[in-house]
Parts: C-alpha cells; structure tokens; sequence
C-alpha cells in the first residue's frame, strides 16, 4: 500500500480509500445492526430462543400432581402439549371455516383451535362495521336479492384461492346455500369485497370450488327450480325444472368476480350436491355429485312418499362430469343463450359438444374429492357403506371409447360404471367427505359411525404406505355425527397431513350445557403418525352457527396487511380514494340542504368535534383514521342513526344519512383505543325546524 | 498583500523534497481528506437513535435523527407525545435541519482549505469541523431540555407526567415507556472524522515545520536587515 502509494499519488490512493471506507462503513453498518438486534431482544425480554425441556425430578412430581388433581391421563398431557400455544407464539396453519346460518367466515388457529376472528359476509356485523352505515351503506346493497335486503346467509363451503392447485393465500370465496350467492373475501384484510347473487337459481350448495389456477369459482345448484325464478306447478317438475352449474370467472388483478365473463351450464332437475375441480391428471374437469335422479316431488301431506323416501329409491344417482374448459369454449363461441339475463348453455348444447357426462355412483352420495395427484375421484356413499374411487384415466378412455352404458331421461350419455371405477373401500356408516395427506392415506368422515376413517389409497400412492391399497386402516371415534372433515391443505395438490379437523355437528355432552342450543365441535385430530394411531387432541366449541366445511392453509403463506397501506384507504374498492378528509382540511361544508362533514380520527379525538345540521338535511360523512399503528383501531358510531363504522388504521369510509331526528347526538369511539378513549367523542346536534336554520354549519 | 497570504499559507516544497519524502507530505493530504469523506459520509448515516419500549408496543418505538430529518415512528411518537403536552418533534431543531448539510459541506471545505496551508493555523481552519459532532449533541440536548421542560400544563397527562429531560445518552424513562438512546453511526464518524483531523494535523505539522524552519532561517537576516532600514 505505501509503495503503491508513493508510485502513483495522484491517481490511485483516492479510489483505494473510497473502497476502503466503503468497506470500513460497511462493516460497522452492518455490526451495528447486529448489535442493535441483540440489545432489542434483550430490552424487550423476549426470548426467542427455548431451551430443550428437561424435566428434574421435582418438576416431574409437581407435573404428575397437577395431572392427578386435574384428572388427566398421560395422553391428555401429551394432547395438550402438542396443543398448548404459549403467549405470543402463532400457530402455524388458519383454518378457514364457513360459519353457517351466521353468515360469516371463522379463522381459527391450529393447533391451538383459537377463534383468531370472524368475517361478515353475508350478514351485517357490528363491530366489523359490515352494513351498519347508513342508507347508503354499499354492504346492504349488496346484499341485496331482486331489490330485497336478504341480510343472513348460510355459509357452506370456503374455498381459498389456488395457483397450479395450490393455496395461494389471496382469496378467500364462500357459498351462501341459502340464497346461492358468493362472497369474495380478499385475504390482505380479511374483508368481504364482493357479494355475487346467481341469477338462475335461488340455493345452491356445491359452491365454492376453484379450478386450479382460479380461471373459475363453481357454484353448484342444489334443489331444482325453474331457472331464471321462473314459477311452474312442481307436476310439471320432469318438464320445467332444471338443475344448474354455474362458472363464475374470477379477475385475480381485479380481486372480484368477472360476472360479465361467467356463464352457466342447464342440468336435469337432479339435485346437485358437492362438487370438486379436477386438477393435474384431471385438469379441465368438474365433478358434481346429485341425488333424487328420481326426480321425486314429494308432498307427504298428500300421502305421497315425502323426498326423504322418494329421493332414495333408485340403487345409484349421476355423478356430473363437466368438461370445464370445453363449456368455456362453447360459452365464447356464443352458444349459451340467456335467462334471467344470465348466459346458460343449454342441455342440448351440452350433449353436442360433450360437455356433460354422467357417471353411475351408489346412490345418495355426497361429497366428490379429487385426490392430490388428480388421479382419483373418491366419492362418499352416505347412504352406502363404501368410498366409490373412479379413475380418470379410465374415464377419459371411457369417454374416447364411447363406452355408455345408456342415456338418462335427458338424452345425457352415461358412462358405463365398471369402466370408470377403479375401487371400493368399505368403510362404515355415513361416509361423508374425504381429504387426504402426504402419507398416501385418505380420511373420510363416518357421520353415522361418529368417525373419521383413515384408508389407504392405491395407484401411485401405494409405495407411500405400508398397509395394502384401498383398504381400511383405522377408524377414530368422534364426538359427535361428523359432517365435512379437513385436513392441513388436505384438499390442494400437496397436502401436509399433520392435522385434521373433525366439524362434529352434535356436541352433546362435550362441553357444559348452554341451554337447549348447543354449540359445534371442532376437534382437532392429530394425523402425523402412520398407521392406527389417530388420537383426538383438542375439543373447540363453536357457539355462533353451524360449520360445513372448513379449509387449512400454512399461516405463512398469507400476506396479510397490519394496517392500511396509506392514509385514505377505501377497503371496498382497495384503493387511495381521493375524497378521504385529510389531517388539517377537515370541516362541514352546506350545499343548500346538502351538508358534508370531513372527519379524521386519531387517539384520542375527532376533528371536528361540533357537527351541526338542520333537520331534514341530507348528509354525507368521511371519515378517515389517520392512524398508522398496528392495533390502534378507532370505531365510529352515532347512536340512534344506526351507524357503526370499524375505522382501522388508514381506513377511509363513507356513511350518508338523512337528519330527520332533531336532538343531540353524541358520537364517540366505539373501540377501546386509548387511555382517553371515553374522551373521543363529539356531538351531533340536528336543530329542529321551528329553531332557526343553520347556514354557516362549520362550528 | 501577498506577503501576508505567503505567510499564512506557509512554504511550498521543493520539488527535490517532494520526490524524497513523498510520504511524508502525502500522509497528512491523506489522512485529512479521509476526515472529509467521514465527515461527508455521515451525512447519511443517522446521527442517534432512541429506542422507547412499552409493554403495548413490543417492537419498541424508534426515533432516528440525522443532521437534516428525523426518521423511525416519529408520527406514533408526536402522537404520544401530545397526551403530555410535548410538541411536535418537527417544531425542534429546523434551522439546524435545514442548514446542516450546506454547514457540512462548508466545514469539508474549510478543511480542504486547510490542506493547502502549511502553516501552523492551518488548524484553525479546521475547528468547525473538529466541534461539529459535539455541537451536534449539545443541540440535541438543548432541544430535549426544550421540549420536555416546556410541556403544555392544559395536556390530559399533565397531572402524571411532569416536565422531564429526557436523556440523550443511555437508558431513560417516561410514562410507562423505558427509552434507550445511542450514538448513531453518523455521529461516530464525524467524531472519528475530528480524530483523523487531529492526527492529520500532527503528521501536517511534523512534514512542514521543517520547511517552515527552514524557510525562516532563510530569510530572517534579510527581513531584519529590512526592518533596520
């Protein structure tokens, strides 16, 4: 360095003292970083780091007296160890679940089974502040069906959205049985975006379901109507009646539902029940299950066979093979004619272009599931004791060969069942639904047995396990009358196993009583080991409507927001919305009769606090949080004017109502926010008429 | 004139010189212009840091300063600030923030100023510069003493909270917040920036009092037979 120095000073030194420095800065930079990290945790006290658990001889004492006291066994320890979150430790899977009659979404925790939080969907909820704001509130208009406010829904099936069949974590979807709608759900906030109403039928069930990269959100139908709400005496049921599939396009860059670009697909008046997207070896292909193919009318009041009876009398119903991607095909070649101004492709049209294929299964099934490879559709009995596996090799051949074994009244082909089944697993009472893990076996849920049964799977999947292919390996007992089932990513393309969720519908002596209405079991079964051993960990109850399906995704594959982007964010379109009051512009503005207020929150006030208004004064309230802080949500409510707002940090909402209650209404924070939370209100004075009028509102 | 400014800026070195001890001369212009580039550098770097952690905000809060902005939560901080009546951390030190960087940049010059005098006063030039990093923490002081002394007694938490200096090294405490304050990297450099000044003025020194000396003898019996006359 010295003779380099000295040979060329000009020109040399500088750059050798830049990259010098540069390296010096570079090195205390970064070891201040480091240092700094270590004072952190050491300020904060977290320990981040667990020693291994080496338990002395006391500890063991003290643990076994604590076992004994408390009545629990080695296994109950053990449950509980493999269960128990620490304080501020997160739990490594979300379990999405539909929240029935309650018309929401639950996310939970596993494996600890913590309620995390619900999502309104289908129904106003307060302290989400889901369609409590005012007369305008764009919630309640969407939740709107042919101009009625229809505010519940009864949530089935959630389904996340999928890239090349995996969870991606973006998109949450969830079916409303009830009225056949579909929420949207985007899963940065964990907010109902989109509300989507079918047009053609008035329930549904077998929605949602993604096909593998989300092109389509499926709704399948459930109970025949004529579509479109069309009216027709139900003896002309065979004529007038038709199922449906509907194929909702999904604009992942839009975060909505496309229904410009949906269509739908007419089917016989069978009632379609769960469907499945095919996905890898079966990409391109919808499977939807139906029962009463004997297209029973009931009416038992008139001595005729009610629809349980009626609806079970033929040996096997019609397993739906939709060709998804050639429906779409003849959807854009304009061949689907409209109802209810919604585009269906017509059963003809259907049978011409091969869209549609029937499939015989045991009859009365209900779930259809594809295995992760897409090699398999297992379809549950219910009202058979077995698992009916169907091949989609031998399908598609089967399709190719034109290997029917007739037609269905509709002129529908079926597709010869010897041809397309691949095994019989016998199982037990009720089989119900099946999902699957990493270790080759599948589980299917036994509602009448109270059980969920692990079964091996064959093909591909049989070097996977020890035990011989379709076969039983082991069933554990559940409490009580299980309905779906789920397991970690159980229904994506690469399922991690490890846990499964048992949605048990009757609790009965579980928990303590709360009166006549029960709660739910959620319980949580561990899966990770192989073989017969399937033990029951953790019982939740779930007080706030009746599950149906639930889906679990790795926690870390949610990117999940902690805060609004930016100050102004309007949630419903997820966007800066320039009409968001700014800090230091707020104010109450009068156009005639028409007033504006433009509100920003921030711990612990409003600005403004004084809103004056004339009676009968038509006003328009933004209000934007101002906030930026994880946690520091304000709430926003006007008692009396129905109005309850969630304002999160950096949210932006706006509220219209009329004035025509004279008084003085105070307006305060409704979430705890901070220590002068009490202190965060103001006052909405609407002066009565015979007073005199307010012309310069702004106090 | 030009006496005077031949005088300040000292004896040039001979070219013979030069090329004999060229270390010697290239030692101080190095070291020098290294105290430059830190003091340059710095500017980038945060000067301080203050760390507040309460039990509701386990990430801690952080309050960076540099010499021309403030960075970390600085709006959670205001807002928490304003429950005991402190004003915004904005209102503090905006002069300062506004002219640091042109305050630098003259001082890096003043030293580079100073690398062309050969004198002994060279030094002088390079004072700013060699108290900067000092005056910068006695600003900070003044300001927290400022802000935190000044609190408005009409604040919510007037009554829990009394005014208070908050500390500007080491561990503090307000509210229920425990605070950690530290020099920033910035800081650390401009203090290293004074102490390879100082260095570089003595190499300076010891590479040109020679010539100076020499320079003296050279032409003290003519400037005193000059003065006799």
């Amino acid at each position: 360095m010295h003779r380099a120095l000295s040979r060329h000073p000009g020109t040399s030194h500088p750059v050798r003292f830049t990259a010098l420095l540069a390296a010096v800065v570079g090195l205390t930079m970064s070891g201040t970083t480091l240092a700094q990290d270590v004072k952190k945790e050491s300020r904060r006290g977290r320990q981040k780091e667990v020693k291994p658990v080496e338990l002395n001889a006391s500890q063991v004492a003290e643990l076994t007296k604590v076992a004994n006291e408390r009545k629990l066994t080695v296994d109950d320890l053990l449950a509980a160890t493999k269960t128990y979150m620490p304080s501020g430790r997160h739990d490594d899977y979300v379990l999405f679940s539909s929240g029935g009659q309650s018309g929401q979404v639950f996310a939970i925790g596993v494996p600890s089974m913590r309620l995390l939080r619900s999502i309104a969907v289908f129904t106003p909820e307060s302290w989400q502040g889901y369609g409590f704001s005012g007369q305008d509130d764009p919630v309640l208009e969407r939740l709107k069906i042919n101009g009625k406010l229809v505010p519940w829904g009864d949530t089935h099936h959630p389904a996340l959205s999928e890239t090349a069949g995996e969870y991606d974590g973006q998109f949450l979807f969830i079916g409303d049985k009830a009225n056949a709608r579909i929420g949207v759900i985007d899963l940065r906030d964990w907010e109902t975006k989109q509300v989507v109403k079918n047009p053609l039928t008035v329930s549904d069930h077998g929605g949602a379901f993604v096909t593998p990269n989300t092109e389509y959100i499926v709704e399948g139908g459930q109970y025949a109507t004529v579509l479109g709400y069309g009216y027709a005496p139900i003896d002309d049921y065979k004529k007038s009646y038709r199922g449906m599939v509907t194929l909702w396009k999904f604009d992942r860059a839009k975060g909505r539902i496309d229904v410009d670009n949906s269509f739908a697909l007419e089917l016989p008046p069978y009632w379609q029940d769960l469907a499945d997207a095919g996905k890898l070896a079966s990409d391109g292909f919808i499977f939807l299950n139906s029962f009463n193919t004997e297209m029973a009318t009931g009416g038992i009041e008139q001595g005729k066979p009610p629809f349980e009876a009626g609806a079970s009398q033929r040996d096997m119903d019609y397993l739906h093979v939709i060709d998804w991607k050639r429906a779409e095909q003849a959807f854009k070649a304009g061949k689907a004619k409209k109802t209810n101004g919604f585009p269906v492709i017509s059963l003809e049209t259907s049978i011409a272009d091969g869209l549609l294929y029937f499939v015989p299964e045991p009859k009365s099934p209900h779930g259809v599931d594809v295995t992760p490879n897409g090699q398999y559709m297992v379809v549950a009995g219910k009202l058979d004791p077995h698992v009916t596996v169907y091949s989609i090799e031998k399908l598609k051949k089967a399709i190719a060969d034109k290997k029917f074994s007739g037609k269905d009244d509709y002129g529908v082909p079926v597709l010869d069942f010897d041809a397309v089944m691949e095994a019989q697993v016998e199982l037990g009472l009720g089989p119900l639904h099946t999902q699957f893990d990493d270790k080759g076996y599948a589980y299917t849920s036994l509602f009448l047995d109270s059980a969920v049964a692990r079964w091996t799977l064959g093909g591909d999947y049989a070097k996977k396990h020890e035990e011989a292919p379709w076969k039983l390996v082991t069933k554990t007992p559940v409490q009580y009358n299980i309905g779906h089932l789920c397991t970690a990513e159980g229904d994506s393309a690469s399922p991690d196993g490890k846990y499964l969720i048992s949605m048990s519908k009757w609790s009965v002596d579980r928990f303590l009583p709360t009166g006549p209405l029960l709660p739910q079991n959620f319980q949580l079964v561990d899966i990770g080991a192989p073989g017969t051993t399937m033990p029951v960990l953790f019982d939740m109850p779930i007080g706030v409507g009746e599950p149906h399906y639930c889906q679990m995704i790795k926690a870390d594959k949610l990117k999940t927001w902690t805060t609004y982007p930016e100050i102004g964010w309007d949630p419903h379109t997820q966007a800066l919305d320039p009409r968001a009051p700014r800090a230091g512009k707020e104010g109450v503005t009068r156009d005639g009769s028409q007033v504006a207020v433009n509100m920003t929150a921030v711990r612990s006030h409003f600005t403004p606090e004084h809103v004056v208004v004339n009676e009968g004064d038509h006003v328009t309230w933004r209000i934007v949080s101002v906030e930026s802080t994880i946690d520091a949500t304000h709430g926003f409510c006007i008692g009396g004017y129905g109005i309850n707002l969630s304002l999160e940090p950096g949210e932006f909402t706006e509220f219209t109502f009329t004035a025509d209650k004279p008084g003085t209404y105070p307006y305060y924070c409704t979430e705890f926010c901070s220590a002068l939370h009490l202190e965060m209100m103001g006052y909405l004075q609407v002066k009565p008429k015979s007073s005199t009028a307010v012309t310069d509102a702004t106090k | 004139m030009s006496g005077f400014t031949s005088r300040l800026l000292g004896p040039r070195i001979p070219s013979a010189e030069l090329d004999r001890h060229r270390a010697r001369y290239l030692l101080p212009t190095l070291l020098l212009s290294l105290a430059r580039v830190l003091l340059l550098v710095s500017i980038f770097l945060p000067y301080w840091h203050m760390e507040l952690v309460a039990p509701q905000y386990p990430d801690g809060l952080e309050l960076t300063a540099y010499v021309n902005h403030l960075g970390g939560d600085v709006k959670e901080i205001d807002g928490l600030n304003h429950y005991i009546g402190m004003r915004s951390l904005h209102e503090a030190g905006q002069l300062e923030r506004r002219a640091s960087v042109w305050i630098i940049v003259a001082m890096v010059l003043l030293v580079e100023g100073a690398a062309v005098v050969h004198s002994r006063w060279a030094i002088l030039l390079a004072i700013p510069a060699l108290l900067f990093p000092v005056i910068f923490l006695i600003d900070l002081q003044f300001w927290m003493q400022l802000f935190g002394q000044g609190l408005d007694p009409k604040a919510p938490l007037s009554s829990s909270v009394k005014p208070f200096t908050p500390t500007i090294l080491g561990e503090g405490g307000i509210g229920q917040f425990k605070t950690y304050a530290e020099m920033g990297w910035g800081l650390w450099l401009a203090f290293a920036s004074s102490g390879v000044t100082i260095v570089g003025f003595w190499f300076h020194r010891r590479a040109y009092k020679p010539l100076f000396e020499a320079a003296r003898r050279a032409s003290s019996p003519v400037e005193a037979v000059a003065g006799a006359s």
